[in-house]
């Protein structure tokens, strides 16, 4: 520690400049992902750009489309109503984000750039079909989620290019979602494997459309294909939540570490989806499903 | 490299010189001199470093300290009026809910956070709410106990 330039940008423009061409500088917003690298041996940049007063970048905006400001915190996410009644699953996932401290200065752009497999928020995004704005001196492009992240801690985006919002599309009638996270404990838990689901329903109660995502099972978040076909078509009950645990045990690609093993992992993908995709249903059919969707087990606790 | 800056610390603005990477919890210590924040896992596990900034909650082992300039931050010390306690403090000795006292300091800001937002809190949302504190000595009973006898008593 030490040698490090500070700076704190107002502006996106100004944050921008300070940035130059990325080679020895870095943004921060809340500093919950940068510092604590630094301290695991990634050593900070030469200039660090606090992005956290840019007030332009704090917008939430619910029209028909979610337009989430860079700067949004989880906090904040996790309590818009707006959020919580169409776009549920990125509530689902805000709300288990680190401790109230975390997410008080944690943010959905900050998430979305580290890159991290086991990240909350991604999997919700990847199956709400949202899209990331990057923006540099050439001016803005659209990134799709899905093409934005290409390992751990890595991203398709140049480093003179900085996160400025994350636009989630309006969703169908009769569309569901959920993030469901296997945890050890609930505050500072990182997810052992998570789940995210979307589900659109017909007047018949059918799925018509759905996207399954899997959490901390793979290099990046990704989608599961199997558990995807084994629901859509169907009435979203018992045999096909089944076969969709089954389908994304089966798409999993999941490493051993000190929070599971790798045959653990496996097998949870396909109790979390199955859980993931439930509740999703549950939603879509306009049945109430508590926030998160991911039990709290404790003293008293009535789930 | 020394930046100069301000920091506004339980309403006193203290005059400092910081590097680029001084985390807010050395910056209040070493700095500042207030050593009631504790840095105990220096790595945003243990709520041991919790203030409030600008009367949230953050883990100030994990907040750049010149992030905080232009920002008001609350420390332990603050949370008393000159030499009486507040009534969440008071608690915490009738109750018992300070053993090795490290963790306390987390816990009070983490706790009058609570109850500034929420006067009335369940068991359960006390313990979510203190759910970024850690306390070796596991006293959390009777932390919980605490933050309870101190919303019933301003209900």
């Amino acid at each position: 520690m030490g040698d490090v330039a500070f700076h704190t940008a107002t502006t996106v423009d100004e944050a921008l400049e300070l940035l130059g061409d990325g080679s020895d500088a870095r943004v921060v917003a809340g500093g919950s992902d940068l510092i604590v690298q630094a301290r695991h041996g990634k050593s900070l940049p030469g200039t660090v750009i606090a992005i956290h007063r840019i007030d332009a970048l704090r917008s939430l905006t619910a029209g028909d489309d979610l337009v989430v400001g860079a700067l949004t915190s989880h906090a904040t996410l996790c309590a818009d109503p707006a959020v919580r009644s169409t776009w549920t699953a990125i509530a689902d996932a805000s709300a288990l984000v680190g401790s109230h401290a975390t997410r008080n200065v944690g943010t959905l752009g900050g998430n979305v750039m580290n890159a991290s497999p086991a990240m909350e928020t991604g999997g919700p995004l990847i199956v709400l079909g949202a899209s990331v704005t990057l923006r540099s001196a050439a001016g803005d492009r659209e990134v799709a989620i899905e093409e934005l992240w290409t390992g751990p801690g890595k991203t398709s985006a140049k480093p003179g290019e900085i996160c400025v919002a994350i636009t989630v599309p309006a969703q169908p009638a009769h569309t569901g979602s959920a993030y469901v996270r296997l945890e050890y404990r609930r505050a500072m838990e990182i997810a052992i494997v998570g789940a995210s689901a979307c589900v659109t329903l017909d007047d018949d109660g059918n799925v018509t459309a759905a996207k399954v995502a899997l959490t901390a099972l793979a290099p990046t978040i990704i989608r599961s294909a199997a558990a995807e076909a084994a629901i859509i078509g169907t009435d979203g009950h018992d045999d096909a939540l089944d076969a969709v645990a089954a389908g994304a045990s089966a798409d999993a690609k999941p490493i051993s570490d000190l929070r599971a093993n790798e045959d653990y992992r496996r097998a949870m993908a396909g109790v979390i989806a199955k859980r993931a995709v439930a509740v999703a249903a549950q939603r879509a059919r306009g049945e109430e499903f508590p926030i998160p969707a991911t039990p709290v087990f404790m003293k008293g606790s009535g789930r | 490299m020394k930046h100069a800056a301000t920091l506004t610390v339980n309403g006193m603005a203290y005059p400092v010189e910081l590097d680029g990477d001084t985390t807010l919890v050395r910056a209040i210590r070493d700095d500042i001199g207030l050593t009631g924040t504790k840095e105990g896992c220096d790595d945003c596990e243990c709520g041991a470093c919790m203030v409030m900034i600008d009367g949230r909650p953050v883990n100030s082992c994990t907040y750049l300290a010149l992030q905080a300039v232009g920002s008001e931050v609350t420390t332990v010390e603050g949370l008393a009026d000159g030499e009486t306690l507040s009534s969440l403090q008071s608690a915490f000795l009738d109750q018992g809910g300070v053993q090795c006292g490290f963790c306390t300091p987390g816990m009070l800001v983490s706790a009058h956070a609570l109850l500034r937002e929420n006067a009335d809190p369940t068991d359960e949302e006390v313990r979510l709410a203190l759910g970024g504190n850690l306390c070796r000595c596991t006293g959390y009973a009777k932390i919980a106990s605490a933050v309870m006898q101190a919303a019933k008593a301003s209900v």
